[in-house]
């Protein structure tokens, strides 16, 4: 083994990267030592050193001294002075002048533009009797926006609908913090030390024997707080790897066993290894004594799914999966690292509690090289569920929920329902949405399924305010007021995603762009000058506030004191004290200030909690103190059926086909038209989903969308490598460069997600031709699984044709912005014009 | 003589070497002082598990590359070693280099 932590700790030249220095002189450069949080981003925030001269970023590179990343940066980071200093970046707020989607804008003052909104949302909601519930506020991910936009909406704006347009089942993240959250009370992540500012060296750690990726590429993705490469080093030190995945990745070549299974079919392999494990008692016995409940119901309901059975439904061989589950069970220390996957298919809640079961019943919890629970450093936990804390009771009551638009399923997410936000704008009910705001998001180009249905409800909404670090194809085809945001570079903010807390320090300016913060400041100050003044007066107020008490609620006339239920759930909570953990530890030393996080702390400090092994043991997860775990009973309910049973899930798992798979498999015509599973939506290493388009250096590496084609594909179909291609289904189609690989499954294709050009011509019909090549002109709405939870996205059924000059026209382009779309029949609630069913369970609907 | 030892079993191909240099180097498009080269994906008939598979990158140094010369004389790291982020990259004296290459995982040691 060359990998050697201690090796490369003592060949840092210390004084060469000025070591407990937060600022310094060099070379003609002002040197600051922080973190990035984006935008440009991620989901990540590593250690780098910022070179700025004369207030402009001139250059970046990695910090070595940092714990969580030791200097090693990637392409979109190193890149960053690209993205930063790009010369189209807007300057100062703007006001629509032309047609919407002309992209003819006039320059306004931040005065005129708080002073429009305001204007805007007192004569058309407030003075006609309409409520706050009537603005919709839409955020992207990374770029610590969850901690912040939910926070705006509901303390500046007063509404409790934000979420993300378009996003049906909430198909990104939440269903994992909920499914596992049901079983075992808290979130589980791969140990590769990061919980330690020793990381690898710390004498507890111990590197993970076998890790499964699953339905993730964590180099590419970095995704949840995550950084993949962490896992590269546990495979040097001796990590060996499972990847479940229909492609072929990086892990899946260099792993033990690949199981390339049929798209969205993991529930299927998930509990045919816990099939495996129960009947040939592989699991940890004496773990499931003391610690989980309702084993022998699990194993009861797992015995008739055999590998066999699940070899028909995943497509690999049923011994593949039994030596698979042999080896993850039997490894002294196993983990799981999961992925997008997970959400993006409709038997998304169960799979993600049944993939918690396979963690617990193996005793993988929370042990040095495991799956440890963690939780944001500090118990900082602005998110969804802060909007509640100050929008009024009476308007956060009409929060777009679940049940309105899938009866039966119950609401247990702080995020507002995608599928009920979708029908609110495309019927009025159960009220209308008359305002949209959207902040650091592209949801059109992103996140939104059913892009050109999404564009359909966006174009008539009344008032719509985008702010954003660049002009983008959603801000051109619905903003009327456009405000311009800062970029990483140019922001004072911290996030905590587990740990440690990391502060990023404005070392440049962008003319008159505001950040996040300074925009929740201005505009509160504005609509909501009573709890402003007293609270959050200025960024320093605001900043200290969210290290003090993660604007939870302290009332000092009553005593009393809320906090929001978490990250992502729904709910809020009296406590009796909402400081937080790190106001209790600093505010005595007088270190509980974000200028000492910058300068005392070099920007970062770990917390003890993630640190922690065996937490269940110690009483550190259960709000009584007592040991156990943060459920019901205190054990990891292995059947959830009181959290199932309160969220209207069954609480055993069985697996469902989507409604487009489903017909895939029983109607040979259907797959005659459309003989392709088109997964879509995986990352490459140039682009943070839309975001990066701009910068050169990234559009050197990867010019153009790229569709992956098996090599049987390119024969059968006489394509050529980076030959434009149609991809096209019952939603509509769109363009890509073909990619000949050789590993890829001939029935799917793969296509990217996230394209637009902003080198292209923003007006309509082109919109930056992001319609032209968006894999979601053939996604859907409406379709989710148990819960509301889990659209299936990754799966769509489509056909390619060559892209020559007698089908080429209109483009995608013209069809969505000039021509009425793709579909004129949508029907709110339904996913398709070829069934009213929104799901293959009995009876067709939720 | 100096030499950057390259790990290249562990090497994931995430592009980090190559845009870390080309920054430094300020090198326009299609100039490199490290390219990436790729071999495979294919697999090996008859054998499985981690066996199975060939997806090997190796970067390649190129004349443009002067090891980082202006950063090593005052004690930093050459860019592509610092940040590689699979880990699999080592600069020093070429004999402490080979002594570190133990025949576990394939290497290649890179000189000017």
């Amino acid at each position: 083994m060359l990998f050697d932590y201690q090796e490369f700790l003592d060949g840092i030249d210390r004084e060469a990267y000025h070591e407990g220095e937060w600022q310094w002189e060099e070379d003609g450069y002002t040197v600051t030592r922080t973190y990035t949080y984006s935008a440009p981003g991620c989901h990540d925030s590593c250690g780098v050193l910022m070179y700025t001269k004369n207030g402009k970023l001139e250059k970046i590179e990695g910090d070595p001294l940092d714990p969580c990343a030791n200097g090693r940066l990637c392409m979109r980071c190193l890149n960053l002075e690209e993205g930063v200093n790009y010369a189209d970046r807007p300057k100062w707020p703007l006001k629509r002048v032309g047609a919407r989607g002309e992209n003819k804008w006039e320059r306004i003052s931040w005065e005129e533009a708080l002073d429009t909104i305001a204007t805007w949302i007192h004569d058309n909601l407030d003075a006609k009797g309409l409520g706050r519930e009537s603005i919709f506020v839409n955020h992207g991910t990374g770029r610590n926006i969850s901690s912040w936009v939910p926070f705006l909406g509901g303390a500046c704006l007063g509404t409790p609908n934000i979420g993300a347009i378009g996003f049906s089942g909430y198909s990104c993240y939440l269903p994992r913090t909920c499914g596992t959250a049901a079983g075992i009370g808290d979130f589980p992540i791969v140990d590769a030390s990061e919980g330690h500012a020793d990381r690898y060296n710390n004498p507890e750690w111990v590197r993970p024997d076998v890790v499964v990726i699953w339905g993730c590429e964590p180099l590419r993705s970095n995704a949840d707080g995550y950084l993949g490469h962490w896992l590269v080093a546990c495979m040097q030190q001796g990590t060996r790897f499972i990847s479940v995945d229909p492609q072929l990745t990086w892990w899946g070549a260099h792993a033990d066993y690949w199981l390339p299974i049929r798209p969205s079919t993991d529930l299927a392999l998930a509990l045919a290894w816990l099939n495996v494990i129960t009947t040939e008692e592989l699991q940890d016995k004496e773990f499931i004594e003391y610690w989980c409940a309702y084993y022998d119901e699990l194993k009861e309901h797992v015995a008739q799914f055999t590998p066999e059975w699940a070899a028909k439904i995943c497509e690999v061989p049923a011994d593949l999966i039994r030596d698979a589950a042999r080896f993850y069970a039997t490894a002294e220390r196993g983990a799981i690292q999961w992925g997008l996957a997970f959400d993006t298919q409709v038997d998304s809640i169960q799979l993600c509690q049944t993939v918690s079961n396979l963690m617990s019943v193996c005793g993988n919890i929370d042990k040095p090289g495991t799956n440890i629970l963690v939780r944001n450093g500090f118990e900082i936990n602005p998110g969804y569920a802060t909007a509640q804390l100050y929008c009024d009771p009476e308007t956060f009551s009409k929060k777009l929920t679940v049940d309105l638009v899938h009866p039966g399923c119950t609401q247990f997410i702080g995020m507002a329902d995608c599928d009920a936000v979708n029908r609110a704008f495309e019927t009025g009910e159960p009220y209308p949405i008359k305002m949209f705001w959207s902040q650091g998001a592209n949801g059109i180009s992103c996140s939104a399924t059913a892009a050109p249905r999404v564009h359909k409800m966006l174009e008539k909404v009344e008032f719509c305010v985008v702010a954003d670090p660049y002009m983008t194809p959603t801000a051109v085809a619905y903003a009327d007021i456009f405000l311009p945001l800062k970029t990483t570079a140019e922001r004072d903010s911290m996030r905590v995603w587990w740990t440690p807390l990391r502060a990023m320090k404005a070392v440049s300016e962008w003319y008159e762009a505001k950040s996040d913060e300074e925009l929740i400041v201005a505009l509160g100050n504005k609509m909501n000058p009573e709890l402003f003044q007293k609270r959050w007066p200025t960024l320093e107020a605001l900043l200290q506030d969210y290290l003090d008490v993660g604007f939870n609620l302290y009332d000092p006339e009553t005593g009393k004191s809320y906090k929001s239920a978490g990250r992502s759930k729904a709910g809020m909570i009296e406590v009796p004290d909402v400081h937080t953990d790190f106001w209790k530890k600093h505010h005595e030393d007088g270190t509980c200030s974000f200028k000492s996080l910058v300068e005392d702390k070099c920007g970062y400090e770990y917390d003890d909690f993630c640190a922690t092994y065996r937490k269940y043991e110690k009483g550190m997860l259960r709000p009584d103190g007592q040991p156990g775990f943060a459920t019901p009973s205190g054990r990891i309910e292995l059947v959830p059926f009181a959290t199932f049973g309160a969220w209207g899930i069954p609480p055993l798992a069985e697996h469902v086909e989507s409604l487009t798979m489903k017909r895939w498999m029983e109607d040979p015509e259907y797959r005659a038209e459309y003989p392709f599973i088109c997964i879509n939506g995986s990352r490459s290493y140039e682009f943070f989903h839309s975001e990066n388009r701009q910068q050169a250096t990234m559009r050197e590496f990867h010019p153009m969308p790229l569709v992956k084609v098996s090599t049987q594909t390119a024969e059968e179909y006489d394509l050529k490598e980076g030959e434009w291609i149609w991809i096209e289904n019952t939603e509509g189609r769109c363009r890509q460069k073909v990619h000949i690989d050789p590993t890829l499954n001939p029935n799917y294709i793969h296509a990217e997600h996230g394209w637009w050009f902003p080198e292209q011509e923003p007006a309509f019909p082109h919109l930056y031709g992001t319609f032209d090549c968006n894999i979601n002109n053939l996604t859907a709405s409406y379709e989710t699984g148990q819960g509301g939870i889990g659209n299936p996205l990754k799966s769509v059924a489509a056909k390619i044709y060559k892209c020559t000059d007698d089908v080429n026209e209109p483009s995608p382009g013209e069809v969505v912005t000039k021509l009425g779309g793709f579909r004129d029949d949508y029907v709110a609630t339904e996913p398709f014009a070829w069934t009213h069913d929104n799901t293959t369970r009995e009876g067709g609907r939720f | 003589m100096k030499g950057i030892l390259i790990n290249y079993e562990f090497c994931t191909g995430c592009h980090s070497c190559e845009v870390a240099c080309k920054k430094h180097l300020e090198l326009p498009a299609g100039e490199f002082g490290i390219k990436l080269s790729e071999t495979g994906p294919f697999e090996y008939a008859g054998k499985t598990g981690a066996d199975h598979w060939e997806w090997t990158y190796l970067p390649v140094m190129t004349k443009a590359c002067d090891m980082c010369e202006d950063r090593t004389a005052k004690g930093k790291l050459p860019m592509c070693v610092q940040h590689c982020q699979a880990w699999c990259m080592y600069y020093g004296e070429v004999e402490d280099l080979a002594k570190k290459m133990d025949g576990s995982s394939r290497c290649a040691l890179f000189t000017r």
